[in-house]
């Protein structure tokens, strides 16, 4: 293992951040306070975390309708995001776009998207804008397994391989697509789509931090030196419904019982670092303690904070008109 | 003044600014051609060759052939757009728009402003649209007035040559998202084309005529159409006015309103289907704000509502003519007289 | 003229053709046509056709070869009844052609000379060179946003006796657009370097209005160049200009907006046509304009008043010199004509406004004529 002793507890402090973000809006959402459609990814934090430890300023990422983990885990600032879940004015989109279009180009983030398989195509993009100014940088697509499914998805690693893209599609599989199951809606396997592309496809352990990071560690090079494209099928599951008042009725019923119990990807970070001896108990203990802080932080300012105004409705439509 | 056609116009501006811009780079099915296949590298240059010469003159990493998978390679340019380049993309057919519309119009148009301001997504999407080539009816549409409508798309129709250069030019240094509309039927037709670079601004209308009976609202091809009913009513003792819109977004209200106040009779062309259209979009205007000047109700000469035909004999009744211009001239020139 | 001999001529089809192949004869000499009847096959660059006889008679005479190409007008045939001895004929077909080869010659002078570019001094200067005779040539400088032909009334003029230049100055026309610093002695080291490409060691200069001033800062600085000098309404005579039309020209994108300003330019406004309108605005957007244009009037014309005072030495130029001004310039006065030194030959010329060149394009040509003839 090349992580350093700082690389875990930022590791850790992401993915704790994230719970804690996540719990919170479930909360405030339940409470009536957040407006619209929330999708959580509470659960999945391995991957976002996983992969984006290995980007920088110079990389891209494209996410789903659920994209706080994402988003969060590319350095956006969760203070911002609150405010913004809450369409405040002072929130990162400006109030403008809300959970669905989460996003901050300048950390790189090119959104959250309420288009499913909206990602890949930028994605393209972006990595073809890193190769064409030689920036050095990858383009990342978290996309779901339903998004899996979607046109722009497939064109998109067929353009990516022709082109040779400095891209990687993460494919998050936390085994729905809304209320049905990706052992039934996926034709073939996403490791196959892969390869039937042309393009290195790998299967990961989205419960386990390090395996996606040693994963996407791969990817991540074999872009960077212009080796084109990889897929990771990331296997995961979700706490939280589809959406927000989901009342996921198609699960079993002790499925998300039994996955908190067993595969809560913090959980099992923990144990792993503390087999290792590489960070003590009280390290993460006051990790979870500041995110904790930090978040119920994040949302009393939410609360506070002041609405857009009609001065604000036609603003940034354009650059110029 | 050197004469140049439409075609050449377009390949000048494309030309100039990858010259002046190393960001500018073009994309789309066969704009260079011959990719991966043994023969002539830069085969075709588009469909019409309207890209020829870009490719050897820039390498295939500033002109990139696509598969064809609109839906990707239109994102693509929308992500890069986003992302630090100035895309000048190739929808070929602007019929084919139903794969990859929400590119356009849920990412590309949206970016800015549900971002909070915080992206620019300077990308330009070339395409071709009209009747007159006995394309059919999927390869014959306008559909401008469907980009119209969505909020942060700006859109461009040039009517001739010099117009094309100066719009092309100034749609790459745009920083939104626009989608510049070329007449199929037009790539052959010339005008005096400067060699210099230069920009004619979006949301200021053209008066190709000035008159003071009727005004004639038109916009790409049909402003020349527009034109020669023009010039055969004044011979009838009927002077027009003809505005040539240039953008539909944005759109110049001052020019239509002033104009249709000075005559109070307007007709609008618009080649496009009749529902929902720009022509309807121009006479609610008209009617709304220009109301008190008005002498007849305002006229539109479209296209009827059906699918573009293939026969020529039914597609030549389809395409608004300059005969039918001048009869609802005649007619808005005569509501309420005698 | 002959009684009854008839030419048949190569016809027009079409505004664009210029000339036609006779392809192929239909009918052999000696034989009677029809009026209408097929006589000979012609080909175009845009269609081949059948020829029709334009007249009935006997076909005397087949002077088109087969395969040969003529320019339009030219003669094919002739008719002539049988009873028409063959030196008549000779004696036509002569006559006709020497006709023709004038007309021809005329034809092909009425077609309208070129611009063309050349590089002086790093920069590209677009000119038009028109005309040739004895003497330094005649080179004409234009005004503030204008370009060569703004001298089309008098280049014409002057070039069936002398070789003429206009050209368009940095920042304008078709010259290449960078201005350094848009003063005076930019502008004239420009038209100096045009002057050294061409190797005109002297030359009659005019100028309008600018490029009066930069006429007669060249003159100052390189009076051996300059023959003699002509300034129409120049710059440099005093510090009022109108810097409303300066500050409209800039602005003003607009066609509407942008006629009232060029119809200060003149006494009668109907005089300022849509095409001139459009032709400005279409100048107005070429890169690099609003910078050059903005740059010159700063340095010239900088804060609503002219920065340029050459009047003063006037008195210096060994050359003759003369100002033509329009009685009612609204953009420099007329009064700036006034106590110019005794030897400075001033026109002022009534019912005129600023582009007096134009307006009273006659009386400017005479008194151009008068210097040249002195030079």
């Amino acid at each position: 293992m090349q992580l350093s002793r700082e690389d875990l507890l930022e590791a850790y402090r992401r993915m704790r951040l994230i719970r804690e973000f996540e719990d919170a809006v479930h909360e405030e959402f339940a409470a009536g306070n957040i407006p619209g459609f929330v999708h959580l990814y509470a659960g999945e934090e391995a991957s976002a975390v996983g992969m984006c430890m290995h980007l920088d300023d110079r990389d891209r990422i494209a996410s789903t309708h659920r994209g706080h983990g994402h988003c969060i885990a590319k350095g956006c600032d969760p203070r911002a995001m609150m405010l913004e879940i809450f369409g405040k004015r002072e929130g990162l989109c400006a109030g403008k776009g809300g959970s669905m279009h989460i996003a901050d180009l300048e950390k790189g983030m090119m959104g959250a998207n309420g288009i499913v398989g909206g990602g890949p195509p930028l994605i393209c993009g972006a990595a073809l804008a890193a190769k064409t100014l030689g920036t050095g940088g990858v383009a990342v697509a978290f996309v779901g397994d339903g998004g899996s499914n979607q046109g722009t998805t497939l064109e998109s690693y067929n353009l990516a391989k022709v082109w040779n893209l400095p891209a990687i599609f993460v494919i998050e599989d936390n085994g729905y697509a809304e209320s049905t199951a990706s052992s039934w809606s996926v034709g073939g396997s996403q490791t196959g789509r892969a390869a039937g592309f042309g393009m290195p496809g790998v299967e990961v352990d989205g419960f386990d931090f390090f395996a996606v990071w040693e994963a996407a560690r791969e990817a991540v090079e074999r872009a960077r030196e212009g080796g084109g494209p990889s897929l990771l099928h990331v296997r995961l599951g979700r706490y939280y419904g589809h959406f927000e008042g989901d009342a996921c009725t198609y699960r079993a019923p002790d499925e998300v019982e039994r996955l908190k119990a067993e595969k809560d990807p913090l959980v099992l970070f923990r144990r792993r670092v503390g087999e290792a001896g590489l960070l003590e108990p009280t390290d993460l203990d006051a990790i979870d303690r500041e995110a904790r802080e930090q978040i119920a932080r994040a949302v009393s300012d939410a609360k506070a904070a002041g609405y857009p105004t009609e001065a604000d409705l036609l603003t940034d439509v354009y650059a110029s008109y | 003044m050197p004469k140049k056609s439409f075609r050449q116009a377009v390949n000048e501006a494309l030309r100039q600014e990858m010259e002046r811009d190393p960001t500018v780079v073009v994309m789309g099915e066969d704009v260079a051609g011959g990719m991966g296949a043994p023969g002539e590298q830069d085969a075709w240059g588009g469909p019409l060759g309207v890209t020829k010469g870009l490719m050897p003159q820039f390498g295939r990493e500033r002109v990139l052939d696509t598969p064809i998978s609109e839906s990707a390679f239109i994102g693509a340019a929308v992500g890069a757009a986003a992302t630090g380049l100035r895309p000048v993309a190739e929808l070929m057919f602007v019929d084919f728009m139903g794969v990859c519309f929400d590119q356009i119009f849920n990412q590309a148009a949206k970016f800015r402003y549900m971002f909070g301001g915080k992206a620019t997504t300077p990308v330009v999407i070339r395409t071709m649209y009209g009747a007159g080539f006995r394309a059919a009816s999927q390869h014959s549409q306008c559909l401008y007035n469907i980009f119209t409508h969505i909020p942060g798309l700006k859109v461009a129709i040039p009517s001739n040559a010099y117009e094309a250069k100066g719009l092309l030019i100034q749609a790459i240094r745009d920083d939104d998202p626009v989608m510049f509309f070329e007449h199929k039927a037009m790539y052959d037709e010339e005008a005096e084309v400067p060699d210099e670079p230069y920009a004619i601004p979006f949301g200021e209308a053209n008066l190709v005529r000035e008159g003071e009976d009727v005004t004639i609202v038109a916009l790409g091809r049909m402003v020349n159409v527009a034109r020669d009913a023009a010039d055969r009513l004044e011979g009838e003792g009927i002077s027009c006015t003809v505005v040539d819109l240039r953008t539909t977004s944005p759109l110049d209200r001052e020019t239509v309103l002033e104009t249709a106040a000075e005559t109070g009779r307007v007709v609008v062309v618009d080649e496009a289907h009749p529902r929902c259209s720009v022509a309807t979009d121009i006479a609610a205007l008209i009617a709304q704000e220009a109301f008190e000047s008005l002498e007849a109700p305002v006229r539109m000469v479209t296209a009827p509502h059906a699918p573009v035909p293939f026969s020529p004999a039914l597609e030549d009744l389809y395409i608004p003519s300059a005969d039918r211009i001048a009869e609802a001239v005649r007619e808005v020139h005569g509501h309420g007289r005698r | 003229m002959s009684e009854g001999i008839e030419a048949v001529v190569m016809p027009k089809w079409g505004l664009a053709m210029q000339e036609g192949m006779l392809a192929a004869w239909l009918v052999e000499e000696g034989e009677t046509v029809a009026r209408g009847q097929e006589i000979a096959e012609i080909e175009t660059s845009k269609i081949a056709n059948v020829f029709e006889s334009p007249a009935a008679g006997v076909l005397r005479r087949r002077v088109a070869r087969e395969g040969e190409t003529l320019p339009v007008g030219a003669l094919l045939a002739v008719l002539a009844p049988a009873s028409v001895h063959e030196e008549a004929i000779d004696r036509f077909v002569a006559e006709f052609e020497a006709r023709f080869a004038e007309a021809l010659a005329a034809r092909k002078a009425e077609a309208a000379p070129e611009p063309a570019t050349l590089e002086a001094g790093g920069r590209r200067i677009r000119y038009l060179e028109v005309g040739e005779g004895e003497g330094p040539p005649v080179l004409f400088l234009h005004g503030f946003g204008g370009d060569l032909t703004s001298w089309s009334l008098n280049q014409e003029a002057l070039a069936g006796e002398r070789r003429t230049l206009a050209l368009d100055l940095p920042g304008h026309g078709g010259s290449d657009k960078r201005i350094a610093r848009g003063d005076l002695e930019e502008l004239a080291e420009a038209v100096a370097a045009f002057l050294d490409t061409l190797g005109l060691s002297r030359v009659h200069l005019v100028g309008h209005s600018l490029g009066g001033a930069v006429a007669l800062r060249l003159a100052l600085d390189r009076p051996g160049r300059v023959a003699s000098l002509t300034l129409v309404a120049p710059a440099g005579f005093g510090e009022e200009i109108a810097d409303a039309y300066l500050e409209g020209f800039l602005r003003e994108r607009r066609a509407r907006k942008l006629r009232p300003v060029l119809e200060m330019l003149v006494r009668d406004p109907t005089m300022i046509g849509r095409e001139m309108v459009e032709e400005v605005l279409r100048y107005k957007r070429l890169d690099g304009v609003p910078e050059a244009l903005a740059k010159i009037r700063e340095s010239c014309f900088g804060g609503g008043r002219q920065r340029i005072l050459l009047r003063d030495r006037l008195a210096e130029l060994p050359m003759p010199v003369q100002v033509l001004w329009g009685r009612e310039d609204r953009i420099l006065p007329a009064r700036q004509a006034e106590g110019l030194p005794e030897g400075v030959a001033v026109t002022i010329l009534e019912e005129c406004g600023h582009l007096a060149h134009m307006e009273k394009a006659e009386a400017c040509n005479a008194a151009l004529r008068r210097f040249l003839a002195g030079g």
